[in-house]
């Protein structure tokens, strides 16, 4: 419901952090990480634009929930050990 | 303490006596000896700020806003192509309420490329809801840094303000400046402490998202804040002058107005050559007075509106040109004076673009054609003043 102009703050705040945007739903394509082939060079970790890759004994655990599927992580892993695949299909 | 200096140092000191404790700026001609100052203060701990090197001038006035979220008092300096780039996180500023100051040394745009003043890049901000001040004098920039922070800070403004001084006539030329002492500064100017700031440990979002049917309200109370600036700087300038002793005119500094037949409207350093040529010719008879715009936004509209009753013409001088129109102070004036039931012949003229010299000589000219046209009407509302190529002579 729309406020008075007096009972608002002076610019638009909120208490709620944007972490309950789960951007994950805008994905096409998923990024899927074999492990075996992982050199844990740490550069996906280091590329991921939205910081949902967390490292877990040096390898990559990607968050789903945040993640938008852009595919940088999979062009820049020099190791290939990430293949983009079209949501749904595996 | 007086000590001779430009008006660069001038708003250098200003910034430091304000104790500005994020400076964030970018250098660019003819603003560069502020930042220069400012980075010898922090450098040698005359003054304790963070002074923080960015890449371009939209990410310094970002990292102002970002410090001013977070509580900090922050400064920056800016000039044309600069303070152009800005525009869009200058919108940003005033809608997140933050109190930043900033110095603007008015510079004509390009091209053609030139660094000599004209006041192009400040009236094209003059829609991002941030006060503008013009300087007359360099002991003014000092002293409107200082009144800036006092005035916007305050909760029921909380804008941020432009302090504006003319390329090279001001920023590179020095004047008797008195320092005032630290302490009458800090008894004037208390620390900021914003009602609201983001804090570590407690997330928060600053100028989220809001639909349309709640963002009205938003820009409706930054419009209150702009209006209450008025009585604002009203105040905090009886106030500085109980301090310092000094005053500047308000918004509308009027010289030799009270029984004058016409007036001249100008903002800036020409104000000073203007003051000049109204006592000369007024030793010659002639009832002349200039009216100075020393706040643009707020724009001084009762104080035009009260000179429009009383005089038959009115001159109005801009050092900018809005293509399709015609000066914007002519337009702003124009509108005020609207109101007023006798209202006067008014013209305006375009002069000085890109550091081309108004000389006494073209001021008096000036008068004598406000004189003439208040009796005669005006044949063109607007006239370009000392175009080569054009009739008329002015020199």
């Amino acid at each position: 419901m729309t406020k008075s102009y007096e009972e608002i703050p002076l610019t638009p705040i909120s208490d709620t952090p944007s972490t309950i945007n789960l951007t994950g739903y805008w994905r096409v394509m998923r990024p899927v990480v074999d492990k075996s082939k992982c050199k844990k060079c740490t550069i996906c970790w280091k590329f991921c634009p939205d910081g949902v890759i967390k490292l877990v004994d040096g390898e990559p655990v990607i968050d789903l929930q945040y993640c938008k599927g852009c595919g940088v992580c999979s062009f820049e892993c020099p190791a290939k050990c990430i293949i983009m695949v079209k949501e749904g299909d595996l | 303490m007086r000590e001779v200096m430009t008006g660069n140092y001038a708003s250098a000191y200003g910034a430091k006596l304000a104790r500005a404790e994020v400076i964030a700026a970018y250098p660019i001609t003819p603003q560069t000896s502020i930042v220069e100052k400012l980075a010898d203060f922090v450098t040698t701990g005359e003054l304790k700020a963070q002074f923080i090197p960015v890449e371009s001038e939209h990410s310094a006035m970002a990292a102002c806003i970002a410090a001013e979220t977070a509580g900090a008092r922050t400064y920056t300096a800016t000039s044309s192509h600069g303070l152009t780039l800005m525009h869009e996180v200058l919108i940003w500023a005033s809608g997140a309420r933050l109190p930043i100051v900033m110095t603007n040394v008015s510079r004509a745009m390009a091209p053609p490329w030139s660094v000599w003043v004209d006041h192009m890049d400040s009236i094209a901000q003059r829609d991002t809801g941030w006060l503008q001040f013009f300087c007359q004098s360099n002991q003014e920039v000092l002293d409107t840094i200082i009144m800036a922070y006092k005035v916007c800070e305050s909760s029921g403004i909380m804008l941020p303000a432009m302090v504006i001084m003319d390329a090279f006539i001001q920023s590179h030329t020095s004047e008797p400046v008195d320092l005032p002492d630290q302490e009458l500064v800090d008894s004037f100017l208390p620390p900021y402490s914003p009602d609201l700031k983001i804090e570590v440990g407690k997330p928060m979002g600053f100028g989220s998202l809001v639909k349309p049917d709640q963002y009205m309200e938003f820009r409706y109370k930054a419009m209150l804040g702009m209006k209450a600036a008025r009585d604002r700087v009203l105040r905090v300038e009886r106030e500085f002058k109980s301090i310092f002793g000094r005053e500047h005119g308000g918004l509308l500094e009027r010289y030799e107005c009270d029984d004058a037949d016409v007036v001249l409207v100008a903002a800036g350093s020409v104000a000073a050559t203007a003051k000049d040529v109204v006592d000369s010719m007024r030793a010659k008879g002639h009832r002349v007075g200039l009216a100075r715009i020393r706040s643009f936004r707020p724009f001084p509209h009762d104080e035009i509106r009260a000179l429009a009753g009383k005089v038959e013409g009115m001159a109005v001088l801009d050092r900018s040109y809005t293509f399709g129109a015609a000066g914007a102070m002519f337009t702003e004036a124009r509108a005020s004076a609207y109101s007023v039931q006798k209202r006067p012949v008014m013209k305006n003229y375009i002069a000085g673009l890109g550091g081309r010299d108004i000389t006494p000589r073209i001021l008096e000219r000036i008068f004598e054609d406000i004189q003439v046209v208040s009796r005669r009407g005006a044949e063109d509302e607007v006239e370009w003043v000392d175009v080569a190529g054009l009739q008329r002579r002015w020199r």
